[in-house]
Protein backbone atom coordinates (compact mmCIF):
# COMPACT_ATOMS: atom_id res chain seq x y z
CA UNK A 1 0.00 0.00 0.00
CA UNK A 2 1.64 3.34 -1.01
CA UNK A 3 0.78 6.44 1.68
CA UNK A 4 0.31 9.77 1.34
CA UNK A 5 2.77 12.01 2.56
CA UNK A 6 0.96 15.57 2.94
CA UNK A 7 -2.89 16.05 3.30
CA UNK A 8 -2.75 16.97 -0.10
CA UNK A 9 -6.28 18.26 -0.69
CA UNK A 10 -6.11 20.77 2.43
CA UNK A 11 -4.88 23.30 0.17
CA UNK A 12 -7.69 23.51 -2.48
CA UNK A 13 -8.99 26.93 -1.98
CA UNK A 14 -6.17 28.85 -2.32
CA UNK A 15 -5.31 27.45 -5.85
CA UNK A 16 -8.72 27.53 -7.10
CA UNK A 17 -8.53 31.20 -7.47
CA UNK A 18 -5.75 31.76 -9.03
CA UNK A 19 -6.39 28.19 -11.66
CA UNK A 20 -9.90 28.57 -12.38
CA UNK A 21 -10.84 32.45 -11.36
CA UNK A 22 -12.56 31.28 -8.36
CA UNK A 23 -15.67 29.04 -7.80
CA UNK A 24 -18.94 30.17 -8.98
CA UNK A 25 -21.95 31.28 -6.44
CA UNK A 26 -24.06 28.72 -5.05
CA UNK A 27 -21.79 25.75 -4.52
CA UNK A 28 -22.66 23.44 -2.13
CA UNK A 29 -20.56 20.71 -2.32
CA UNK A 30 -20.22 18.04 0.24
CA UNK A 31 -16.76 18.84 2.84
CA UNK A 32 -13.47 16.27 1.92
CA UNK A 33 -12.56 13.89 4.35
CA UNK A 34 -9.75 11.85 4.22
CA UNK A 35 -9.69 8.25 4.56
CA UNK A 36 -7.39 6.08 6.62
CA UNK A 37 -7.35 2.12 6.10
CA UNK A 38 -5.95 -0.55 9.17
CA UNK A 39 -4.68 -3.23 6.64
CA UNK A 40 -4.69 -6.04 9.08
CA UNK A 41 -4.49 -6.27 12.98
CA UNK A 42 -0.91 -4.85 14.05
CA UNK A 43 -0.72 -2.76 11.36
CA UNK A 44 -0.98 1.07 11.64
CA UNK A 45 -4.33 2.95 9.53
CA UNK A 46 -2.54 4.58 6.45
CA UNK A 47 -3.53 7.24 4.34
CA UNK A 48 -6.03 5.73 1.50
CA UNK A 49 -6.95 8.80 -0.57
CA UNK A 50 -10.25 11.26 0.24
CA UNK A 51 -13.66 11.78 -0.86
CA UNK A 52 -16.75 13.85 0.03
CA UNK A 53 -19.39 13.26 2.18
CA UNK A 54 -22.20 15.11 4.26
CA UNK A 55 -20.89 13.86 7.57
CA UNK A 56 -18.48 11.18 9.40
CA UNK A 57 -20.88 8.58 9.31
CA UNK A 58 -21.13 8.36 5.37
CA UNK A 59 -17.73 9.10 5.16
CA UNK A 60 -17.37 6.03 6.96
CA UNK A 61 -19.29 3.93 4.88
CA UNK A 62 -18.31 5.91 0.82
CA UNK A 63 -14.46 5.19 2.70
CA UNK A 64 -15.44 1.65 2.88
CA UNK A 65 -16.83 1.07 -0.11
CA UNK A 66 -14.39 3.21 -1.88
CA UNK A 67 -11.14 1.67 -0.68
CA UNK A 68 -11.80 -1.74 0.95
CA UNK A 69 -13.84 -3.46 -1.71
CA UNK A 70 -11.38 -6.15 -1.44
CA UNK A 71 -10.75 -6.77 2.04
CA UNK A 72 -7.64 -4.14 2.55
CA UNK A 73 -9.14 -3.24 5.58
CA UNK A 74 -10.18 -4.18 9.26
CA UNK A 75 -11.06 -0.35 10.72
CA UNK A 76 -11.48 2.22 8.52
CA UNK A 77 -11.21 6.41 10.15
CA UNK A 78 -11.92 9.31 8.60
CA UNK A 79 -10.86 12.73 9.28
CA UNK A 80 -12.39 16.34 8.01
CA UNK A 81 -9.35 17.04 5.48
CA UNK A 82 -9.86 21.07 6.76
CA UNK A 83 -9.22 19.59 10.60
CA UNK A 84 -5.90 18.49 9.11
CA UNK A 85 -2.40 20.45 10.20
CA UNK A 86 0.53 19.66 7.76
CA UNK A 87 3.98 21.13 7.92
CA UNK A 88 5.26 23.92 5.29
CA UNK A 89 6.76 22.09 2.12
CA UNK A 90 8.68 25.25 1.34
CA UNK A 91 10.38 25.29 4.88
CA UNK A 92 11.50 21.59 4.64
CA UNK A 93 14.79 21.70 5.21
CA UNK A 94 14.41 24.41 8.29
CA UNK A 95 11.75 22.13 10.05
CA UNK A 96 13.83 18.78 9.45
CA UNK A 97 17.14 20.63 10.02
CA UNK A 98 17.92 19.34 13.35
CA UNK A 99 17.59 15.79 12.29
CA UNK A 100 20.09 15.78 9.74
CA UNK A 101 24.13 15.41 10.45
CA UNK A 102 23.01 12.96 13.33
CA UNK A 103 24.22 9.71 11.93
CA UNK A 104 25.32 8.89 15.58
CA UNK A 105 21.52 8.35 16.44
CA UNK A 106 22.27 5.23 13.61
CA UNK A 107 23.54 2.13 14.88
CA UNK A 108 25.25 2.03 11.70
CA UNK A 109 27.36 4.56 12.79
CA UNK A 110 29.00 2.38 15.76
CA UNK A 111 32.02 0.27 14.03
CA UNK A 112 33.95 -1.16 16.05
CA UNK A 113 32.03 -3.85 17.36
CA UNK A 114 31.97 -5.48 13.53
CA UNK A 115 32.77 -8.87 14.27
CA UNK A 116 31.46 -8.96 17.67
CA UNK A 117 28.28 -11.27 17.99
CA UNK A 118 24.94 -9.60 19.14
CA UNK A 119 25.91 -6.03 18.85
CA UNK B 1 -15.36 26.19 -2.18
CA UNK B 2 -14.32 26.58 1.57
CA UNK B 3 -11.12 27.90 2.27
CA UNK B 4 -11.30 26.60 5.59
CA UNK B 5 -7.66 25.33 5.70
CA UNK B 6 -4.23 25.91 3.99
CA UNK B 7 -1.04 24.58 5.33
CA UNK B 8 0.96 26.52 3.24
CA UNK B 9 -0.54 30.33 4.81
CA UNK B 10 2.64 30.52 6.18
CA UNK B 11 4.58 29.36 2.78
CA UNK B 12 8.21 30.75 1.94
CA UNK B 13 7.81 29.81 -2.00
CA UNK B 14 7.03 33.46 -2.26
CA UNK B 15 10.09 34.62 -1.08
CA UNK B 16 11.59 32.84 -4.28
CA UNK B 17 11.72 33.96 -7.53
CA UNK B 18 9.65 32.87 -10.55
CA UNK B 19 13.38 31.38 -12.05
CA UNK B 20 14.26 30.17 -8.75
CA UNK B 21 10.78 27.79 -8.32
CA UNK B 22 11.13 26.69 -12.04
CA UNK B 23 14.50 25.40 -10.98
CA UNK B 24 12.90 23.50 -8.40
CA UNK B 25 10.70 22.52 -9.91
CA UNK B 26 12.76 21.66 -13.15
CA UNK B 27 15.47 19.43 -10.63
CA UNK B 28 12.04 17.53 -9.13
CA UNK B 29 11.27 16.46 -12.57
CA UNK B 30 14.50 15.46 -13.81
CA UNK B 31 15.50 13.66 -10.39
CA UNK B 32 12.59 11.64 -11.42
CA UNK B 33 11.21 13.00 -8.03
CA UNK B 34 7.47 13.21 -7.69
CA UNK B 35 5.34 16.89 -7.80
CA UNK B 36 3.19 16.68 -4.68
CA UNK B 37 0.36 19.21 -4.48
CA UNK B 38 1.68 21.62 -2.19
CA UNK B 39 4.64 22.19 -4.27
CA UNK B 40 5.20 25.42 -6.71
CA UNK B 41 4.44 24.02 -10.77
CA UNK B 42 3.75 25.82 -13.75
CA UNK B 43 0.73 26.60 -14.82
CA UNK B 44 0.79 25.07 -18.08
CA UNK B 45 1.62 21.84 -15.83
CA UNK B 46 -1.21 22.27 -13.54
CA UNK B 47 -3.48 23.04 -16.64
CA UNK B 48 -2.04 19.82 -18.46
CA UNK B 49 -2.89 17.33 -15.31
CA UNK B 50 -6.36 18.67 -14.51
CA UNK B 51 -7.50 18.24 -18.41
CA UNK B 52 -5.76 14.45 -18.12
CA UNK B 53 -6.26 13.57 -15.27
CA UNK B 54 -10.38 14.81 -14.87
CA UNK B 55 -11.11 13.25 -18.43
CA UNK B 56 -9.21 10.60 -17.24
CA UNK B 57 -12.09 10.12 -14.41
CA UNK B 58 -14.91 11.12 -17.05
CA UNK B 59 -14.17 8.50 -18.86
CA UNK B 60 -13.99 5.55 -16.20
CA UNK B 61 -17.34 7.06 -14.88
CA UNK B 62 -18.71 7.29 -18.58
CA UNK B 63 -17.37 3.72 -19.12
CA UNK B 64 -19.92 2.09 -16.71
CA UNK B 65 -23.02 2.76 -19.02
CA UNK B 66 -22.03 0.36 -21.77
CA UNK B 67 -21.61 -2.52 -19.49
CA UNK B 68 -24.27 -1.35 -16.80
CA UNK B 69 -26.16 -1.77 -19.76
CA UNK B 70 -26.10 -5.37 -19.63
CA UNK B 71 -26.38 -6.27 -15.54
CA UNK B 72 -29.91 -7.01 -15.74
CA UNK B 73 -29.34 -9.98 -18.69
CA UNK B 74 -26.09 -11.26 -17.66
CA UNK B 75 -26.09 -14.73 -18.55
CA UNK B 76 -25.91 -16.16 -15.15
CA UNK B 77 -25.93 -14.87 -11.31
CA UNK B 78 -22.33 -15.37 -11.07
CA UNK B 79 -21.76 -13.16 -14.37
CA UNK B 80 -24.04 -10.99 -12.78
CA UNK B 81 -22.09 -10.66 -9.65
CA UNK B 82 -19.04 -10.02 -11.06
CA UNK B 83 -20.07 -7.29 -13.80
CA UNK B 84 -21.60 -5.94 -10.56
CA UNK B 85 -18.50 -5.81 -9.50
CA UNK B 86 -16.82 -4.21 -12.24
CA UNK B 87 -18.63 -1.59 -12.94
CA UNK B 88 -18.41 -0.43 -9.12
CA UNK B 89 -14.84 -0.42 -9.85
CA UNK B 90 -15.11 1.76 -12.34
CA UNK B 91 -17.01 4.35 -10.35
CA UNK B 92 -14.11 3.89 -7.84
CA UNK B 93 -11.61 4.56 -10.29
CA UNK B 94 -13.37 7.62 -11.20
CA UNK B 95 -13.42 8.80 -7.64
CA UNK B 96 -10.09 7.68 -7.04
CA UNK B 97 -9.06 10.23 -10.11
CA UNK B 98 -11.36 13.17 -8.86
CA UNK B 99 -9.96 13.33 -5.85
CA UNK B 100 -6.74 13.54 -7.12
CA UNK B 101 -7.74 16.07 -9.65
CA UNK B 102 -9.06 17.85 -6.68
CA UNK B 103 -5.32 18.32 -5.70
CA UNK B 104 -4.36 20.67 -8.15
CA UNK B 105 -7.11 23.14 -7.04
CA UNK B 106 -10.08 22.46 -9.22
CA UNK B 107 -13.33 21.36 -7.49
CA UNK B 108 -15.02 18.25 -8.29
CA UNK B 109 -18.64 19.62 -9.48
CA UNK B 110 -16.35 21.99 -11.62
CA UNK B 111 -15.47 18.93 -13.19
CA UNK B 112 -18.94 17.52 -13.31
CA UNK B 113 -20.07 20.48 -14.79
CA UNK B 114 -17.38 20.29 -17.44
CA UNK B 115 -18.22 16.98 -18.18
CA UNK B 116 -21.87 17.62 -19.10
CA UNK B 117 -21.59 20.76 -20.45
CA UNK B 118 -19.98 18.78 -22.60
CA UNK B 119 -16.91 21.11 -22.70
CA UNK B 120 -14.29 18.00 -21.34
CA UNK B 121 -13.98 15.05 -23.12
CA UNK B 122 -13.64 10.87 -22.18
CA UNK B 123 -12.47 8.09 -23.72
CA UNK B 124 -14.22 8.12 -27.32
CA UNK B 125 -14.53 3.95 -26.86
CA UNK B 126 -17.42 5.08 -24.88
CA UNK B 127 -19.32 5.84 -27.60
CA UNK B 128 -19.88 2.63 -29.26
CA UNK B 129 -22.63 0.84 -28.31
CA UNK B 130 -22.26 -2.52 -26.10
CA UNK B 131 -24.29 -4.77 -28.68
CA UNK B 132 -24.71 -8.61 -27.50
CA UNK B 133 -23.16 -10.25 -24.08
CA UNK B 134 -19.77 -10.78 -26.02
CA UNK B 135 -19.37 -7.33 -26.08
CA UNK B 136 -18.80 -7.50 -22.57
CA UNK B 137 -16.07 -9.70 -22.94
CA UNK B 138 -14.63 -8.07 -25.83
CA UNK B 139 -14.80 -4.75 -23.50
CA UNK B 140 -12.71 -6.43 -21.23
CA UNK B 141 -9.89 -7.58 -22.66
CA UNK B 142 -9.64 -5.10 -25.04
CA UNK B 143 -10.73 -1.91 -23.61
CA UNK B 144 -8.96 -2.66 -20.64
CA UNK B 145 -6.19 -4.40 -21.62
CA UNK B 146 -5.74 -1.39 -23.70
CA UNK B 147 -6.27 1.06 -20.77
CA UNK B 148 -3.72 -1.14 -18.40
CA UNK B 149 -1.53 -0.82 -20.98
CA UNK B 150 -1.71 2.93 -21.41
CA UNK B 151 -2.19 2.93 -17.17
CA UNK B 152 1.17 0.98 -16.02
CA UNK B 153 3.39 3.77 -16.95
CA UNK B 154 1.35 6.28 -15.71
CA UNK B 155 1.58 4.72 -12.35
CA UNK B 156 5.26 6.63 -12.26
CA UNK B 157 3.60 9.89 -13.25
CA UNK B 158 5.47 12.65 -12.03
CA UNK B 159 2.37 14.18 -9.70
CA UNK B 160 2.18 11.97 -7.10
CA UNK B 161 -1.42 12.06 -6.19
CA UNK B 162 -1.57 10.64 -10.25
CA UNK B 163 0.09 8.01 -9.93
CA UNK B 164 -0.67 6.52 -6.72
CA UNK B 165 -4.66 6.98 -7.82
CA UNK B 166 -2.84 4.60 -10.95
CA UNK B 167 -1.56 2.32 -8.80
CA UNK B 168 -4.83 1.36 -6.46
CA UNK B 169 -6.69 1.23 -10.37
CA UNK B 170 -4.35 -1.10 -11.85
CA UNK B 171 -4.49 -3.22 -9.39
CA UNK B 172 -7.80 -3.93 -9.75
CA UNK B 173 -8.43 -3.31 -13.53
CA UNK B 174 -5.83 -6.65 -14.07
CA UNK B 175 -9.57 -8.52 -13.11
CA UNK B 176 -11.16 -7.15 -15.71
CA UNK B 177 -9.15 -7.96 -18.22
CA UNK B 178 -9.40 -11.65 -17.55
CA UNK B 179 -13.03 -11.54 -16.72
CA UNK B 180 -13.45 -10.31 -20.15
CA UNK B 181 -11.02 -12.60 -21.94
CA UNK B 182 -12.32 -15.33 -19.83
CA UNK B 183 -16.08 -14.32 -21.39
CA UNK B 184 -14.59 -14.40 -24.77
CA UNK B 185 -13.13 -18.09 -24.10
CA UNK B 186 -15.83 -19.54 -23.03
CA UNK B 187 -18.06 -18.35 -26.27
CA UNK B 188 -15.70 -19.52 -28.73
CA UNK B 189 -15.17 -22.72 -27.19
CA UNK B 190 -19.24 -22.99 -27.49
CA UNK B 191 -21.25 -23.36 -30.36
CA UNK B 192 -20.53 -22.22 -33.51
CA UNK B 193 -23.29 -19.46 -32.66
CA UNK B 194 -21.34 -18.13 -30.14
CA UNK B 195 -17.73 -18.18 -31.74
CA UNK B 196 -19.34 -16.35 -34.09
CA UNK B 197 -20.76 -13.62 -31.68
CA UNK B 198 -17.59 -13.65 -29.67
CA UNK B 199 -15.97 -12.76 -33.14
CA UNK B 200 -18.13 -10.30 -34.18
CA UNK B 201 -17.65 -8.65 -31.12
CA UNK B 202 -13.48 -8.16 -31.16
CA UNK B 203 -14.36 -7.22 -34.88
CA UNK B 204 -16.07 -3.97 -33.60
CA UNK B 205 -13.81 -3.27 -30.64
CA UNK B 206 -10.14 -4.30 -32.20
CA UNK B 207 -10.10 -0.69 -33.80
CA UNK B 208 -12.09 1.14 -31.15
CA UNK B 209 -9.21 0.06 -28.82
CA UNK B 210 -6.27 0.45 -30.66
CA UNK B 211 -6.90 4.25 -31.06
CA UNK B 212 -7.35 4.66 -27.09
CA UNK B 213 -3.93 5.18 -27.29
CA UNK B 214 -4.55 8.47 -28.77
CA UNK B 215 -3.97 9.97 -32.50
CA UNK B 216 -0.42 8.94 -34.31
CA UNK B 217 2.86 10.66 -32.37
CA UNK B 218 3.04 13.06 -35.57
CA UNK B 219 -0.44 13.76 -35.00
CA UNK B 220 -0.27 14.23 -30.99
CA UNK B 221 1.39 18.03 -30.69
CA UNK B 222 1.22 18.05 -26.67
CA UNK B 223 2.89 14.13 -26.56
CA UNK B 224 6.07 15.86 -25.91
CA UNK B 225 5.59 17.99 -23.22
CA UNK B 226 4.14 15.33 -21.49
CA UNK B 227 6.85 13.48 -22.06
CA UNK B 228 9.33 16.25 -21.16
CA UNK B 229 6.99 16.52 -17.56
CA UNK B 230 7.44 13.21 -17.23
CA UNK B 231 3.95 12.68 -16.85
CA UNK B 232 3.81 10.84 -19.97
CA UNK B 233 6.46 7.83 -20.05
CA UNK B 234 5.97 6.55 -23.61
CA UNK B 235 5.11 7.94 -27.25
CA UNK B 236 1.39 6.68 -28.36
CA UNK B 237 2.85 4.91 -30.97
CA UNK B 238 5.04 3.02 -28.30
CA UNK B 239 2.25 1.70 -26.48
CA UNK B 240 -0.37 0.87 -28.87
CA UNK B 241 3.00 -1.16 -30.16
CA UNK B 242 3.01 -2.84 -26.97
CA UNK B 243 -0.74 -3.51 -27.10
CA UNK B 244 -0.82 -5.07 -30.12
CA UNK B 245 2.10 -7.55 -29.46
CA UNK B 246 0.29 -8.70 -26.32
CA UNK B 247 -2.79 -9.45 -27.77
CA UNK B 248 -1.94 -10.86 -30.93
CA UNK B 249 -0.77 -14.17 -28.89
CA UNK B 250 -4.04 -13.81 -26.51
CA UNK B 251 -6.15 -13.57 -29.78
CA UNK B 252 -4.60 -17.05 -30.87
CA UNK B 253 -5.37 -18.80 -27.38
CA UNK B 254 -9.11 -17.37 -27.48
CA UNK B 255 -9.15 -19.26 -31.44
CA UNK B 256 -10.66 -16.36 -32.63
CA UNK B 257 -9.00 -13.87 -35.24
CA UNK B 258 -8.00 -9.78 -35.18
CA UNK B 259 -9.90 -8.14 -38.25
CA UNK B 260 -6.22 -6.63 -39.26
CA UNK B 261 -5.19 -8.27 -43.00
CA UNK B 262 -1.84 -6.15 -42.57
CA UNK B 263 -1.22 -7.90 -39.25
CA UNK B 264 2.19 -10.16 -39.55
CA UNK B 265 4.55 -10.57 -37.24
CA UNK B 266 7.77 -8.87 -38.53
CA UNK B 267 11.16 -10.18 -38.23
CA UNK B 268 13.31 -7.35 -38.44
CA UNK B 269 11.69 -4.83 -36.02
CA UNK B 270 10.76 -7.58 -33.55
CA UNK B 271 6.85 -6.34 -33.13
CA UNK B 272 3.72 -7.10 -35.12
CA UNK B 273 2.90 -4.99 -37.71
CA UNK B 274 -0.72 -3.57 -37.87
CA UNK B 275 -2.83 -1.50 -40.79
CA UNK B 276 -3.85 1.95 -40.96
CA UNK B 277 -6.53 2.71 -38.84
CA UNK B 278 -9.61 4.68 -39.43
CA UNK B 279 -8.40 7.87 -37.74
CA UNK B 280 -11.23 10.12 -39.68
CA UNK B 281 -13.78 8.04 -37.40
CA UNK B 282 -11.65 8.83 -34.57
CA UNK B 283 -11.66 12.17 -34.84
CA UNK B 284 -15.62 12.43 -36.02
CA UNK B 285 -16.23 10.28 -32.46
CA UNK B 286 -14.32 12.71 -30.45
CA UNK B 287 -16.07 15.49 -31.96
CA UNK B 288 -19.80 13.93 -30.90
CA UNK B 289 -20.47 11.97 -33.98
CA UNK B 290 -20.47 8.42 -32.63
CA UNK B 291 -22.82 6.40 -32.50
CA UNK B 292 -23.75 7.31 -28.90
CA UNK B 293 -22.27 10.25 -27.40
CA UNK B 294 -25.14 12.12 -27.14
CA UNK B 295 -26.84 8.72 -25.48
CA UNK B 296 -23.59 8.90 -22.99
CA UNK B 297 -24.11 12.21 -21.83
CA UNK B 298 -27.41 12.68 -21.40
CA UNK B 299 -27.60 9.36 -19.48
CA UNK B 300 -24.52 11.25 -17.41
CA UNK B 301 -26.87 14.18 -16.86
CA UNK B 302 -30.15 12.86 -16.22
CA UNK B 303 -27.81 10.73 -13.18
CA UNK B 304 -26.95 13.39 -11.79
CA UNK B 305 -29.94 15.29 -11.75
CA UNK B 306 -31.92 12.40 -10.65
CA UNK B 307 -29.91 12.11 -7.58
CA UNK B 308 -29.92 15.68 -6.51
CA UNK B 309 -32.72 15.23 -3.97
CA UNK B 310 -30.13 12.40 -2.22
CA UNK B 311 -27.55 14.79 -1.95
CA UNK B 312 -29.46 17.18 -0.74
CA UNK B 313 -31.18 15.15 1.77
CA UNK B 314 -27.48 13.73 3.19
CA UNK B 315 -26.99 17.40 3.33
CA UNK B 316 -29.67 18.64 5.17
CA UNK B 317 -29.83 15.12 7.32
CA UNK B 318 -25.91 16.25 8.28
CA UNK B 319 -26.60 19.85 8.91
CA UNK B 320 -29.88 18.40 11.54
CA UNK B 321 -27.71 15.92 13.38
CA UNK B 322 -25.08 18.76 13.62
CA UNK B 323 -27.74 21.19 14.77
CA UNK B 324 -28.84 18.54 17.32
CA UNK B 325 -25.49 17.90 18.62
CA UNK B 326 -24.71 21.50 19.24
CA UNK B 327 -27.93 22.07 21.48
CA UNK B 328 -27.14 19.11 23.34
CA UNK B 329 -23.91 20.23 24.27
CA UNK B 330 -24.93 24.02 25.42
CA UNK B 331 -27.63 21.96 27.47
CA UNK B 332 -25.48 19.68 29.17
CA UNK B 333 -22.65 22.95 29.49
CA UNK B 334 -23.68 24.20 32.84
CA UNK B 335 -24.09 20.66 34.37
CA UNK B 336 -20.19 20.24 33.30
CA UNK B 337 -19.45 23.33 34.70
CA UNK B 338 -21.11 22.18 37.97
CA UNK B 339 -19.29 19.11 38.57
CA UNK B 340 -15.80 20.48 37.98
Amino acid sequence: MTSENTPAQAPVGQQSESATGGAPAGRHQWPMWEVFVRPSRGLSHVHAGSLHAPDAQMALRNGRDLYTRRNEGVSVWVVPTAEVSASDPDRRDAFFESAKGKEYRHATYYTKSEGVKHL
Amino acid sequence: MTTTHDPRAASSADELTAEQLQERFDALIAADQRIEPTDWMPEDYRRTLVRQMSQHAHSEIIGMQPEGNWITRAPSLKRKAILMAKVQDEAGHGLYLYSAAETLGTPRDEMFEQLMSGRAKYSSIFNYPARSWADMGAIGWLVDGAAICNQVPLCRASYGPYGRSMVRICKEESFHQRQGWEILYTLSHGTPKQKQMAQDAVNRFYGPALQMFGPPDDQSPNSQQSMDWKIKRFSNDELRQRFVDMIVPQAEALGLTLPDPDLAWNEERGHYDYGELDWDEFFGVIKGHGPCNQQRLQHRIDAHENGEWVREAAAEYARKMQERAARADTDTAPAGSEQR
